[in-house]
């Protein structure tokens, strides 16, 4: 049965990005229904252009950031857009706040959100947040 | 005709085996079957899981000298 899975990603560090991104790719294409909503310091790491590293918290952050073959956690939120239909939502403040349009981000990012209508939508689903 | 391709993930790291597996079940055709190569340990466990919870046909799956070799048919 396919379940709701909403993820709430603030944090800018490489940890927290690497597992929301994680869950989100493996849910999305399983065929759960899956919505991540970027704020804080988690969106701007999905600014055209930009290619600063996020900061590891710890140890395993740093080995995520050496060791070949881990997937980007870039590259894991395109393929849950991709390949599981996951819905990616830019916190309509987080943008006033940076002041850039959704024009200013990945492509895989879908409309600017507030808050009310994300927790509208993710009433009744599992809510995660990192 | 169905075909049968190998796809090759050795060395990543989950989930990135899965997620080659199921890019690759995308463009193939019904009765195709892909076989997985995979060094990541958990993908013995989370291959078969998925193959199951999706609905294909889980063909074969053997560890040989450390590296998994699962072989799934895609049935829809």
């Amino acid at each position: 049965m396919s379940r709701k899975i909403d993820i709430v990603c603030v944090s800018g560090t490489r940890e927290k990005l690497q597992m929301a991104a994680m869950i989100a790719s493996v849910a999305a294409a399983t065929g759960d229904t899956v919505t991540v909503f970027f704020s804080m310091n988690a969106l701007t790491y999905f600014i055209k252009g930009r290619t600063a590293e996020a900061p590891a918290e710890g140890e395993l952050g740093t080995l995520l950031a050496n060791k070949e073959g881990v997937p980007p956690f870039k590259q894991l939120f395109k393929q849950a857009a991709e390949l599981g239909d996951a819905k990616l939502l830019p916190c309509s403040m987080a943008l006033d706040l940076l002041k850039i349009t959704k024009n200013d981000l990945d492509p895989e990012f879908g409309p600017p959100t507030g808050l009310t209508r994300f927790l509208s939508d993710a009433e009744g689903g599992q809510l995660l947040t990192f | 005709m169905s075909q049968e391709k190998v796809v090759d993930a050795r060395n990543t790291f989950c989930p990135g085996p899965l997620m080659e597996l199921i890019s690759n079940m995308k463009q193939a055709s019904i009765g195709d079957v892909i076989e997985l190569l995979s060094t990541d340990e958990g993908s013995g466990n989370d291959v078969p899981e998925w193959v199951n919870k999706i609905g294909h046909e889980l063909v074969s799956s053997q560890n040989i000298d450390g590296v998994w070799h699962i072989k799934i048919r895609k049935v829809k």
